[in-house]
């Protein structure tokens, strides 16, 4: 029973892949797993435009939205209906093709990022070796496209939220690749199946074997979701956009349809990345505790990405917007450091994995932690004493 | 250490997220056109017109004196005194206008008014789809029973009431005495005519 509610979406897509002749039924397989994914992540995003707004309401002691529909669950479609009848606005100056482009171009490669993810126990659109690999390339194509929209645009807000944007993402994606190697160094393989692989079993007192429940798991999934935040353009780190100041950043020529693009690639990169950082730290699909293995594996995914959405709801809705500079010196003097710290630990708890004396689990876990805060102690004296993060002191001549 | 104050912040918004389910203090919004909060007695709006007694019409207080029309600093008020068909003036106000949209709410006609006639209104919602017509309030909208009154500013109409009945008791007693004299001459002639012979 449990075992077929698990597979309940493999068998529905292969007896509809059956239902073809067969030189059709690769393509078709194909399609469908392609539809699933637009569509499961298609709502999804609705779904989170409506928790983040109801959310940042409860956090700013408000109600939210609640007049369309009941809860105002129906507020994501009055939204898209307004997105849609917009007009759709290009500027005259504008490089057309350019500025066609990079809401499409700002979408399809998040999608096609998803294809590697695996969201349930044979549930991966694509298994491909260097699974991992291609969602970093494959989601690196978007800063492309942020680019694209504000050299495109030809308006100067836009070009400095896309000046920013480049030197964010690029800043930022050196951490977040560098903890994602640090669980590539443990399991050994880049394929994201496998990895999931390799936090099977249970260890102490039933608890799943997975990375963020060693010391250097824990400081990666750290790492990684700070810089999951920054490459998605979320508070803290949404410069980029940076109403306040440069009004959208490169979103400023857009409207309508093609702005709901933006919206729509940014929140699905936000899902893709906490997708790969379920599978690298979180243990996937897997379940928690060995007796609720039967929980069909899908849901245990779906539970864990509505988590990290929270998480990064309950972060835009405490965190100011930092300044460019403090930006640059988090990624590069702290992130970086930091990620390499970890990648050490990683690699000394991938070494001491065959000790088998006596206490040999605790002095792993004693080891990795000192490995860590050490550093992380020294790091953050030496940066808040010298002032180089935290407030910046004006000096005005007299 | 480096990290503290981020978990200071996300510990007071996660109070914040949770007491807003059950603190009504972390969640003081009023939904308001289903609910709404108790005005003060002191709020104002747009001024309206007294009247007493049953008849909207024969009751009103206004006796057109045009000492709020000249008032008024934005000049929104219009009145036409009533006259009968002699052109005798009947200390009624034939049409008294007043333009909502205009008007600062500012009170000035009502602390002009030597009769307590006009008074501030506490309604407010007055959205209307025709911005020119919808907001041009006549006699027969501005005019609201003293009952009314008492209901929006009880300590004001009481305060006024009193004052009024104070001011008629007097005038009654001044009649009087004014009555007393007219009378009373009779009596100290009368007296003279006795004392004669
Ligand atoms: S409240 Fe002020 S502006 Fe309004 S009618 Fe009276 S005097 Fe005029
Ligand atoms: S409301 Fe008062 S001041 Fe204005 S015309 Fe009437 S009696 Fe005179």
């Amino acid at each position: 029973m449990a075992q077929t509610l698990d597979q309940l979406l493999d068998l529905v897509q292969q007896r509809l892949v059956a239902l073809w002749p067969a030189p059709w039924q690769p393509w078709v397989a194909a399609f469908l797993g392609a539809a699933a994914i637009v569509a499961t992540f298609g709502g999804l995003f609705a779904l989170t435009t409506w928790l983040e707004r109801k959310g940042l309401a409860r956090i700013q002691n408000r109600l939210g939205p609640n007049r369309v529909g009941p809860y105002g669950l129906l507020q994501p479609i009055a939204d898209g209906l307004k997105m849609l009848t917009k007009e759709d606005i290009v500027p005259r100056a504008a490089d057309q093709w350019i500025h066609f482009l990079a809401p499409i171009l700002k979408v399809v490669p998040v999608l096609l990022a998803y294809s590697v993810i695996p969201f349930g126990r044979h549930l991966v659109a694509l298994d491909l070796e260097a699974g991992l690999l291609f969602f970093f390339a494959v989601g690196s194509a978007t800063e492309i496209a942020v680019f694209m929209a504000g050299w495109g645009s030809r308006n100067k807000y836009s070009l400095l939220g896309a000046m920013r944007a480049i030197a964010q993402l690029i800043s930022y994606e050196v951490p977040l690749v560098l903890s994602a190697v640090s669980v590539v160094l443990v399991a050994g393989t880049l394929s994201l199946p496998a990895i999931v692989d390799s936090q099977a079993g249970h260890g102490w007192a039933g608890l799943a074997n997975w990375h963020v429940f060693t010391p250097w798991g824990l400081a990666g999934f750290v790492l990684f979701m700070i810089a999951a935040t920054a490459k998605t353009n979320r508070s803290p780190f949404d410069l980029p956009e940076g109403e306040s100041e440069i009004i959208a950043g490169h979103m400023v020529e857009y409207s309508g349809f093609k702005y709901a693009l933006f919206y729509l690639g940014e929140y699905l990169s936000l899902f893709a990345i906490s997708g790969v950082g379920i599978t690298l730290f979180l243990g996937g699909w897997r379940a928690p505790v060995a007796w609720l293995d039967w929980v069909p594996s899908y849901l245990w995914f779906g539970a864990k990405l509505l988590g990290c959405i929270a998480v990064f709801i309950w972060l835009r809705g405490t965190m100011p917007r930092l300044r460019a500079d403090q930006l640059m010196n988090f990624a590069w003097k702290f992130m970086l450091p930091m990620s390499l710290v970890t990648l050490v630990a990683a690699a000394m708890w991938h070494a001491t994995a065959t000790w088998t004396f006596p206490g040999a689990g605790l002095w792993r876990w004693v080891l990795g932690a000192a490995l860590l805060l050490l550093p992380y102690r020294a790091l953050s004296r030496s940066l808040t004493q010298r002032g180089r993060l935290g407030p910046r002191r004006y000096r005005f001549a007299d | 250490m480096f990290g503290a104050g981020l978990l200071k912040g996300l510990a007071e918004t996660a109070r914040n997220f949770v007491g807003s389910y059950h603190d009504p203090a972390r969640l003081p919004t009023v939904e308001y056109p289903e609910r709404r909060l108790e005005l003060p007695e002191n709020a104002r709006v747009f001024p309206f017109l007294v009247y007493d007694g049953a008849d909207p019409e024969r009751g009103l207080r206004c006796v057109a004196c045009k000492i709020c029309e000249k008032e008024c600093p934005p000049q929104c008020i219009y009145i036409v005194l009533e006259r009968d068909e002699r052109g005798k003036p009947q200390k009624h106000p034939r049409v008294f206008d007043l333009d909502i949209s205009v008007c600062m709410s500012c009170q000035i006609c009502v602390e002009v008014c030597p009769f307590d006639a006009i008074r501030m209104d506490t309604a407010f919602e007055w959205s209307t789809p025709d911005r020119f017509g919808g907001l041009l309030l006549h006699k027969t909208d501005l005019a609201k029973p003293n009952r009314y009154y008492h209901q929006i500013h009880p300590t004001e109409a009481a305060e006024t009431d009193a004052r009024l009945a104070a001011e008629q008791a007097k005038a009654e007693a001044k009649a009087k005495a004014q009555a007393k004299p007219k009378a009373a001459p009779p009596q100290p002639a009368a007296t003279p005519a006795a004392a004669t012979p």
